[in-house]
């Protein structure tokens, strides 16, 4: 695809992909500008966790893939609206792909079926955990480890909804809690994530 | 639910809430700004996780957003249209900085319901505007309804319900009465439009759930030629996205 994608200011982009930190509001402005190759580069630096995270939510490969080709669309249209002030491009963008990918789920997933696949569903979330950390990168362990010192309620309900797309009264419901407390459990799980992981005090 | 909206800032920051509930949070989190700033955070710690479940996506992936961007024309920065959008008879409410439409709409609904907060005499509710059980309390609405020179205009709604518009040329406001309509799709919000002298038209309001809905029109509804609705992913879009599903004629 890059061969076909020429584009004047290319070269000013000289970290490869997966590697260092490349410039990503940069490479929004230029996309919002029209630049496909600065796309191109924001795309290699972002799609893993993206795709990973839409697949997650998702589950259906297929699905995902659809999901996530919406999810770049809707950032290449909206590109000019990202504002750096409000935090950063790569949470924009995860931002994006979350809602979209939860969504799809809960437009796909008729109200007859949802009992069966709580059940499922929850199981797979427990499979899951266990098979992801065994491939651990330096930052999913970070996270991780910031993430074990949520209490198990907070830790279960975040992901619960995070990872597994549930509504707080669809988490309620999976951890027996009592109907509206599981926003509760979520958001202070949320905020003792945040301070752990250093992200309180400029946010 | 109104009572403790802020608790609902974690839950929204991981898309854990209904579409109903979605909505009504973003209206609250227009006049909130300890809630707006928590949201940004919490939502920048929940993205956190993601690095937990990274995936190499299929080559295929990257080869049809490529392919499917360079048919896409990326939007324009919101500021011109904002400050177009403004009404007229409100130069006050506009400040020349960027943000986003959707907040600046959503701050004039949020002043326009403390404003009618004072009429009712109560200062305890104008400190809170989002305790209101509706984006804009009766009050507000009936003035509009029990105008002297109010008109009002009826249509169906594609898919069942009907829509009533009440205005009031004097006070260049407007009120849509709706009954009947099915709650928003799941991500998705109602959108109200005036249709400008100009031919363009212009965000007026969002709403989840048509039954019973009475919400005064966001916007110059005194010139306004029509009124639209169409449905908008939520948060509501710059400008309609899809065939309005209902449209009355407003004739002067």
């Amino acid at each position: 695809m890059d061969q076909s994608l020429p584009e004047p200011g290319a070269t000013a982009f000289a970290v490869s992909p997966g590697s260092g930190h490349p410039d990503l509001p940069d490479l929004l402005r230029r996309s919002a500008r029209g630049d496909e190759t600065a796309f191109a580069a924001l795309y290699d630096a972002t799609a893993a966790r993206v795709y990973g995270l839409v697949r997650r939510v998702v589950r259906d490969p297929h699905q995902a893939e659809e999901v996530a080709q919406e999810v770049y669309l809707e950032v290449w249209r909206t590109s000019a609206r990202y504002d750096e002030a409000r935090g950063s491009a790569q949470g924009w963008i995860l931002t994006i792909a979350h809602r979209r990918a939860v969504d799809r789920v809960r437009a796909a997933e008729s109200a007859s079926r949802r009992d069966e696949t709580y059940e499922r569903r929850n199981q797979d979330v427990e499979h899951d955990s266990t098979a992801e950390a065994a491939h651990a990168s330096l930052e999913a362990r970070r996270v991780r480890s910031a993430l074990e010192s949520l209490t198990p309620v907070q830790r279960e309900a975040v992901e619960l909804a995070y990872l597994g797309g549930y509504t707080h009264t669809e988490v309620a419901a999976l951890l027996d809690l009592p109907l509206g407390t599981a926003k509760t459990r979520i958001r202070d799980g949320l905020i003792r994530l945040r301070d752990n992981l250093g992200m309180g005090v400029n946010r | 639910m109104s009572s403790d909206i802020h608790a609902l800032s974690g839950a929204y920051a991981v898309d854990a809430l209904d579409s109903a509930e979605r909505a009504e949070f973003e209206q609250h989190l227009a006049v909130c700004d300890a809630c707006r700033e928590e949201v940004a955070g919490l939502q920048a710690a929940a993205g956190e996780i993601a690095a937990t479940t990274e995936v190499a996506p299929p080559p295929s992936l990257r080869a049809s957003v490529l392919a499917g961007i360079a048919d896409v024309r990326p939007l324009p920065p919101l500021q011109p249209e904002v400050v177009e959008a403004q009404p007229e008879t409100k130069p006050e409410a506009v400040p020349d900085n960027v943000r986003p439409l959707r907040r600046r709409v959503w701050q004039q609904i949020g002043l326009a319901a403390a404003a009618a907060a004072i009429v009712a005499g109560g200062t305890t509710a104008a400190l809170h505007p989002w305790d209101s059980t509706s984006v804009a309390p009766p009050t507000a609405a009936e003035q509009v309804i029990h105008a002297a020179d109010v008109q009002h205009y009826s249509g169906p709604v594609a898919g069942g319900g009907t829509v009533t518009v009440y205005r009031s040329a004097a006070l260049n406001r407007a009120v849509v009465v709706a009954t009947g309509i099915s709650q928003a799709p799941a991500g998705h919000v109602y959108e109200l439009w005036l249709l400008a002298p100009s031919g363009t038209m212009k965000r007026a309001g969002l709403f989840a759930d048509g039954s019973d809905l009475t919400q005064v029109v966001n916007g110059n509804a005194g010139p306004a030629r029509a009124l639209g609705i169409t449905v908008e992913k939520a948060g509501g879009s710059n400008a309609p996205t899809t065939k309005p599903i209902a449209l009355v004629t407003l004739t002067t």
